[in-house]
């Protein structure tokens, strides 16, 4: 068996058993990720960097003082600042930003001796769902749809380099996040577990900002117990970000237990109307096989949830627009000179920015402006309340809901809608979860017509990830996905 | 100038009538601490350009604000110091524009909710009368880099030292009505702000600057447009800017004109301000809540241990100080409006050994007022490196008290002090200056120019009393000023 076909949790076994060295699994990655450039998973690769710290880890496990994810190599993406490192959220504006500090996220990676193998792809700072508005190209998904090879599918967005990464096994888990649905979609598609954790688990220090109040850093794995692994080496109290929460992370993945009896699992019929036949078929297999596990299906509704996708694309613009304004061409990353200053702004930024992203500006600075914040920022920010309650409500009658997380599969990168409300429709079961603040975690569980993956999601209450990692696990071990890819 | 202000009602009189100025004063405070509001960065004023900038003020991605605890402790205590109430829940804001000293495009201040919310100044004007003006609110922002624009002919430079230092706003209600009041206003909050500590005042460093917002109207109508005049640096230039803006606007509207509602600039060169930006140009600021910020809470027992640790402050101590030492308003005035002046007359006061602690308390405010400020102003000394103890200054008056010395002598004794930095007590018995008391001494004296002058004295016994300040001085003369005059005038008149 190949090295880079194990999981996570697999390789740290088969290091720590010296059935191979960090440097040969690191090696493997390596050759994996020569091979497969057409896929564009990553923007910069750190070859160099990634044996050093393997060989140091090579070191460390012969001296019996392994690290909990020593030697272990994975991904991160290019939104997590590195020291050293170019770090470019996918944008032309920051193609030449070297960071002087590591984000916090991966310093905890560091420090817990996992490998670098390099930067991953991802649409322009987050803001896409197809990791089609990366200044470096798109990503191309690993899967193709049956009799159809040639088609280049999406993996999903904006975590599209870090889902094609794992999915396409050029690294064994990478790091995400997830702003209105950037971790959980791209899992989907790609057929990974991703999980967005509670707001404030994970440290935005040194994560370069989309929408400052919906960010949250998570990983996507190959399985649940990856990314109960991951999660846990990623999460921490951190008081260099003001929202951090202060809870001391548990370990997730030793309390890891896929038992769902008694759970009161929530369908909630906003979330269910009018679902295509693939995913109703899919959400009614969910409901199977939590119910045989010895779960109780209790219908319910969120009456707020059509309001959450308009909220979202004035909450989430609102934040970039101010956020983004750093990105002037006068400190650093690409500037163009002007005959004034204005004239620098302008021409850095028409220059540096790509439409996407100069779209949702135009939409922040709109709903910000004098006439119109209280029509629309002021609004969306009392629904967001309400969207909080409705949550908070329906978790007071269920454990966690479950639902499909995006609305169909993966599509191709030739089928993708060029009207941007539409596009934001694939956003419209996820960004709900980032709105109220609370965990959501895609589980692939099936594969559609065409033999593409469908993921479902698992919501719980604030800080309920434990809960979220052992009913996902439970539908991991029911869906037996892997080995449906492996029939393929 | 065509206007003349009026004494008792403060308005302006024009040729078609009376004029109400409508002032509001915005300051902005720099709050004293080591570090910025939301970085680490050291705070320190004259450091080389660029090296007190962390990548947060820098606007780096992905750096996010902390918010400094000693930050908002100052302005709990500014607030209290200025009768406000301290907001248990306050907001962060961000103010959204865009310039190059600027480094993340938005400014972190508080808008709809700030920290603290009304408060009062009494201020002091003329012949001891005093007006309460309201503050509106207090909140707290950070500051801005610093552009130089004439150092290249086509680029600006830019040093981040100063980019998120922490600042106190502190708005007045538009309750101010003439620039003596304006005036008045910031020296007083200027006052309170350097007792608090939570400013050091230093005007010429940039640590106070005002922005003055000023309208006319008739009186009793309702406000006029205003102009805004932005960063004055100076009370002398605040007075100057007020001065030539109430005539423009004055002016303006007596030609039947209307004020333009703009950004003014003062320039200090030509004392006159000018336009800056009209409001057409004016910032959308799309203020909303900083979502790197929770909401800032304080608890009730933070607020309390603040309030238990306030100094007292220069009203309070002027009060004390009429009461306790029985000094005139204007002398406890000028005494309090410096806390350090404050300090140091309390120390010389409790150093005097005299047993009339309130006539020794006026004689050395006396002291302090006249002799010693007179010195420090022409030596260029402030109060805490005066080149004399405390303690010296209290003996020199009590030599006074005692009848050691005479004040005239006492003059020289200062002047001696002032140059050596000895004992007062050893002074005068080095320079031989102790005061002559032993009438025995003066009468000999005394009989011995008698008898020189034996045709005077003829004079003055037939009536010509004028010469007895004759006597007197060459008495004096003989006995180089040391006697004690009391007891020089008692012996004479006996004699003649």
């Amino acid at each position: 068996m190949s090295l880079t076909n194990l999981t996570l949790t697999e390789a740290r076994e088969a290091l720590l058993n010296k059935k191979c060295s960090a440097t040969e699994l690191t090696r493997s990655f390596l050759d994996r990720m020569d091979a497969n450039r057409d896929l564009n998973a990553y923007i910069t690769e750190t070859p160099d960097l990634a044996l050093k710290q393997a060989q140091e880890s090579d070191q460390r496990i012969a001296a019996g003082t392994a690290r909990p994810m020593e030697g272990l190599p994975i991904g991160i993406k290019d939104l997590f600042c590195t020291k050293g490192v170019r770090t470019t959220a996918g944008s032309k504006i920051l193609g030449n930003f070297v960071p002087r500090y590591e984000s916090t996220v991966s310093q905890n990676l560091l420090d817990a001796g996992s490998v670098f193998l390099g930067k991953t792809n991802m649409d322009e700072f987050a803001m896409g769902s197809a990791n089609l508005t990366s200044a470096f190209g798109p990503v191309i998904s690993p899967w193709k749809k049956k009799g159809n090879p040639n088609q280049k599918l999406v993996p999903g967005g904006s975590s599209g380099g870090s889902a094609a990464a794992v999915a396409g096994r050029l690294a064994l888990a990478t790091t995400a996040s997830d702003t209105g649905g950037s971790i959980r979609q791209p899992a989907a598609f790609t057929g990974l577990v991703g999980i967005k954790p509670t707001y404030g688990l994970c440290s935005r220090y040194g994560m370069v900002a989309f929408a400052s109040s919906l960010d949250q850093a998570g990983p996507l794995t190959h399985t649940v117990k990856d990314a109960a692994l991951m999660l846990q080496t990623m999460a921490s109290y951190d008081k260099k970000d003001a929202t951090s929460l202060n809870v001391s992370v548990p370990d997730y993945l030793a309390s890891l237990s896929p038992n769902v009896k008694g759970l009161k699992v929530g369908i909630a019929k906003e979330y269910t109307d009018n679902l295509d036949e693939d995913a109703q078929k899919l959400l009614q297999k969910g409901i199977d096989w939590l119910t045989a596990g010895g779960a109780t299906i209790h219908h319910v509704s969120l009456k707020t949830t059509s309001y959450a996708l308009p909220t979202y694309y004035i909450i989430a613009p609102a934040e970039a627009s101010s956020n983004l304004a750093r990105y002037d061409g006068v400190r650093y990353g690409v500037r163009v000179d002007g005959k004034s200053l204005d004239e620098l702004y302008e021409n850095s930024r028409r220059h540096g920015f790509g439409e996407e992203v100069r779209r949702r500006i135009m939409i922040g600075t709109y709903v910000l402006s004098a006439g119109y914040y209280d029509a629309y920022y002021l609004k969306a920010q009392k629904v967001r309340k309400l969207i909080t309650q409705d949550f908070e409500n329906t978790f007071r009658d269920v454990d966690v809901l479950l639902t499909p997380t995006t609305p169909t599969a993966a599509f191709a990168i030739d089928e993708t809608p060029t009207d941007p409300v539409t596009m934001y429709l694939n956003d419209i079961f996820t960004v709900t979860v980032n709105l109220a603040g609370l965990p959501g975690i895609s589980v692939p569980s099936g594969l559609n017509q065409d033999g593409l993956p469908l993921g479902l999601q698992l919501i719980g209450p604030h800080l309920s990830e434990q809960l979220l990692f052992n009913v996902a696990a439970a539908l991991e071990d029911a869906a037996d996905f892997s080995t449906q890819i492996k029939s393929l | 100038m065509s206007c003349t202000m009026s004494e008792t009602k403060n308005l302006v009189q024009g040729q078609t009538g009376l004029w109400e100025v409508v002032i509001g004063l915005e300051v902005h405070a720099q709050v004293v601490s080591k570090s910025k509001l939301f970085s680490g960065s050291s705070t320190d004023f004259g450091s080389d350009p660029n090296t007190q900038v962390s990548f947060l003020d820098a606007g780096m991605p992905g750096m996010l604000p902390v918010i400094n605890k000693v930050c908002v402790d100052q302005a709990i205590k500014t607030g209290l110091g200025l009768n406000g109430t301290i907001n248990d829940v306050s907001v962060f804001d961000r103010k959204n524009y865009f310039y190059a000293d600027l480094p993340t495009g938005y400014q972190i201040s508080q808008f709809t909710r700030p920290i603290v919310t009304g408060g009062y100044i009494d201020i002091d004007l003329e012949e001891g009368q005093t007006k309460r003006i309201n503050l509106t609110r207090i909140h707290l922002e950070q500051d801005a880099g610093k552009s130089t624009h004439d150092l290249h002919p086509s680029f600006s430079y830019i040093d981040l030292n100063r980019a998120g230092v922490a600042l106190m706003e502190i708005v007045s209600e538009p309750e101010i009505r003439s620039s003596a009041e304006a005036m008045a206003y910031v020296k007083k909050l200027r006052s309170i702000l350097r007792y608090l500590g939570s400013c050091d005042g230093n005007m010429e460093q940039g640590s106070l600057r005002v922005d003055v917002n000023v309208s006319l109207r008739r009186p009793g109508a309702e406000l006029g447009t205003r102009a805004e005049i932005k960063n004055v640096n100076s009370v002398r230039f605040l007075g100057q800017a007020l001065e030539y803006e109430i005539v423009r606007q004055l002016e303006i509207l007596e030609d039947g004109g209307s004020i333009v509602q703009e950004t003014r600039l003062f320039d200090p060169g030509k004392a006159e301000t000018r336009s800056l930006r009209s409001k057409e140009d004016a910032h959308d600021y799309r203020y909303f809540p900083d979502p790197d910020l929770r909401p800032l809470i304080l608890a009730k027992e933070r607020i309390q241990k603040i309030a238990e640790e306030m100094p007292e402050l220069p009203d309070a101590k002027r009060a004390r100080f009429m009461a306790d030492y029985g000094l005139t308003q204007y002398d406890a005035s000028v005494l309090v409006a410096e806390q350090e002046t404050a300090f140091y007359y309390e120390e010389v006061v409790k150093a005097s050994k005299e047993k009339d602690r309130r006539q020794a308390a006026k004689i050395i405010a006396n002291w302090l007022i006249g002799d010693v400020f007179g010195a420090m102003n022409r030596e260029n000394v402030t109060i805490q490196s005066l080149p004399f103890k405390s303690c010296h200054l209290a003996e020199l008056v009590d030599l006074i008290l005692d009848g050691t010395i005479s004040g005239k002598i006492a003059k020289d004794v200062f002047s001696a002090l002032w140059q050596s930095g000895k004992s007062p007590k050893d002074l005068v018995k080095e320079l031989g200056l102790q005061q002559i008391s032993d009438p025995s001494v003066i009468e000999g004296i005394i009989e011995q120019i008698l008898t020189e002058q034996a045709q005077k004295v003829a004079e003055y016994r037939s009536g010509k009393e004028q010469l007895f300040g004759f006597f007197i001085g060459l008495i004096m003369k003989a006995l180089q000023g040391k006697a004690n005059p009391a007891l020089v005038n008692e012996i004479l008149k006996k004699k003649l």
